[in-house]
């Protein structure tokens, strides 16, 4: 450390009276105290607005709140356009995450174990949708998808389209990727050499020994690609063809006007959100 | 070459106990191992980059009244470069996105701290309770904005329940603050991810030692504390610079007419209305340069402030990270 102070002995009367967690109520730690809450609510007041609305008993959303109906969970619930759209965005994120995992566990081990030419550029094109605006990804397979002349509503209705499939599979794998390769990259493999030294074949060793270690990371990532891929827009946007994802069919609702059905709908992803997260969170703890 | 699934080849016994088979072993593990790598390098070739290098090629293509041909021609970028539309519209986008940087770096960074060093209970659930919002819908909380600011909106509202105002706010919604405020809230937890990341991996001595060292709670934080924060400031401010810059969404909603206006409204409108898509992929390709360059600064920067070990190790991780948008929170 450089500290330009003088021998400890000469400023020994005027130290500083510091040791933040000592002392609570100085002016500055309150500070940061009223600063920290002042953003924490900054983060969460806009939700609760919109969560409080969708009990707003009547049909437009504004001042002031009026107490209290479910009719709006009602009248989502008999929304046909929202319902086909919700289970379109299941199917969706069913199959993104396959193939997120299909793809990105393989991919974290050969980024994690082996070494050919061109790994460098494989590394930074996995992760390029993750830094990307989204914008971007959906057009550059837009522009694929045109050229080579897979129609935007092929596969449909068994699929929302293979082009948006195969857009989520592709944008949301690099969350698996970062995630198992995150995790193998902790990974002692002393272990896996002792269990073949203890004559375990290689699918024994993977199954017993590789497995466990990245299983939370494998589940996890699963769990956000499916997440994300419900919540995706912007590759959504360009590549979807007949069947619109929720998403899409909340922005439509948006630009028609605002009623509180869509503080229904944004309610229901809000819970459903936080139990993946509680899911994921408890994942992550196991380790 | 290491094998995809199994242990080392190379391991000390190995080979003397599979005598024999060996040969069969080794051109066996081989194939997994190629039919293993070959799926995921494939797949990205097949889904990311030939559709970047199609988005290239794009720019370059001709069209035609009205229709896409093959021929190529640089005039996309001539007429990107040669109108003030296209160049305004970037920088107009790049100072949106660098105020909201600033703002969500502004407002994140006491909240990481506060978590990093002075909350004491429950410290992970509060950081969990702080990036929920990033797994909510990102529409959900760009609706927000738009009932709580709207002429009818509850702000107005509230405003004149309580007496301040008379008349409705007209100028909340529909502006470039609201896009801007929308985006801040958005983009918040986002920058605080790897800032906490960063600051959580001080090592406590470090601060002790520098109190130790009679230097001022200041002084602490200026030499010692924001110095070894630093890598996760750069991640998460180029994140949020990079997203909020290619946002399309908050200003379609929130913007109104003059804010439609942000870099990727255009493209989403010449992909879309107005059905120039060469010209389209040209302004994608210039954004797309223009977030490789800023992300490679950012690397090298980041690299450079490195030095302090410790702390670099975590913050990289955390970078890579806060790389997955809301994906990957630390692992």
């Amino acid at each position: 450390m450089t500290t330009p102070a003088a021998s400890p002995s000469d400023r020994l009367p005027a130290r500083p009276s510091d040791r933040p967690t000592a002392r609570p109520s100085d002016h500055l730690t309150s500070a940061i105290w009223a600063t920290g809450i002042g953003v924490f609510l900054f983060i969460y007041l806009p939700l609760v607005v919109v969560i409080l609305y969708s009990f707003h008993d009547a049909t437009i959303v504004a001042w002031p709140f009026k107490p209290f109906t479910l009719r709006w969970f009602g009248v989502l619930a008999q929304d046909s356009a929202m319902l086909d759209a919700a289970g379109a965005s299941l199917k969706l994120a069913v199959l993104a995450t396959l193939i997120a995992l299909g793809v990105g566990v393989p991919g974290a081990f050969v980024l994690d174990r082996l070494q050919f030419p061109g790994k460098d550029a494989f590394e930074r094109l996995v992760l390029l949708p993750l830094i990307l605006p989204g914008v971007i990804t959906g057009v550059a397979l837009l522009t694929f998808f045109s050229f080579i002349g897979l129609s935007l509503t092929s596969g449909y209705p068994l699929v929302p389209g293979w082009p948006v499939v195969l857009g989520h599979g592709a944008a949301l794998t690099s969350i698996v990727v970062t995630q198992v390769y995150a995790r193998l990259r902790r990974f002692d493999r002393a272990l896996e050499e002792a269990s073949q030294d203890l004559y375990a074949n290689e699918w024994q060793t993977f199954r017993y020994v590789t497995l466990p270690v990245i299983r939370s990371a494998v589940l996890g990532s699963a769990l956000l690609v499916f997440t994300l891929s419900l919540d995706e827009i912007a590759v959504t946007f360009f590549l979807i063809g007949r069947q619109n994802t929720v998403p899409l069919q909340i922005w439509g609702l948006l630009r028609r006007g605002l009623t509180p059905e869509v503080n229904a709908a944004a309610t229901v992803i809000f819970f459903l959100s936080v139990v993946v997260i509680v899911c994921w969170a408890r994942l992550m703890r196991e380790e | 070459m290491g094998s995809e699934y199994g242990a080392d080849p190379k391991a000390p016994g190995a080979p003397a106990r599979r005598t024999g088979l060996l040969d069969r072993i080794r051109a066996s593990r081989r194939l997994t191992t190629i039919i293993g790598a070959a799926l995921p390098v494939g797949w990205v070739t097949a889904l990311l980059f030939l559709p970047y290098l199609f988005l290239f090629a794009h720019s370059f293509f001709r069209l035609k009244n009205g229709q896409l041909t093959h021929e190529l021609t640089l005039e996309n970028y001539g007429r990107l470069f040669g109108t003030s539309l296209y160049p305004n519209t970037i920088l107009f986008s790049a100072g949106i996105a660098l105020r909201v940087t600033l703002a969500s770096l502004l407002l994140s960074y006491p909240l990481a701290y506060l978590l990093a060093f002075k909350v004491k209970k429950h410290r992970n659930l509060l950081y969990m309770a702080v990036i929920i919002p990033l797994w909510v819908s990102y529409l959900v909380r760009a609706y927000a904005w738009k009932i709580i600011l709207g002429q009818e909106g509850i702000l107005n509202g509230f405003l004149q329940a309580i007496g301040v105002i008379d008349q409705p706010l007209a100028f909340l919604l529909y502006s470039k603050w609201a896009v801007m405020l929308a985006l801040v809230h958005i983009y918040t937890p986002f920058t605080l991810m790897p800032i906490y990341a960063g600051l959580e991996s001080i090592a406590p001595a470090l601060k002790e030692a520098s109190q130790d060292l009679y230097a001022s709670r200041w002084r602490t934080f200026w030499h010692v504390v924001l110095p070894l924060s630093l890598p996760g400031v750069i991640a998460g401010c180029t994140f949020a610079f990079v997203l909020s810059m290619g946002d399309f969404i908050a200003p379609v909603l929130l913007g109104g007419n003059d804010s439609a206006l942000m870099v990727s409204n255009l493209v989403v409108s010449l992909f879309g209305v107005a059905y120039n898509w060469p010209l389209g992929a040209a302004v994608s390709v210039v954004m797309l340069g223009m977030t490789l360059i800023l992300l490679t600064l950012a690397r090298k920067l980041e690299d450079r402030m490195n030095y302090a070990g410790q702390a670099g190790g975590r913050a990289g991780a955390a970078k890579a990270g806060a790389g997955m948008g809301r994906g990957a929170l630390h692992t």
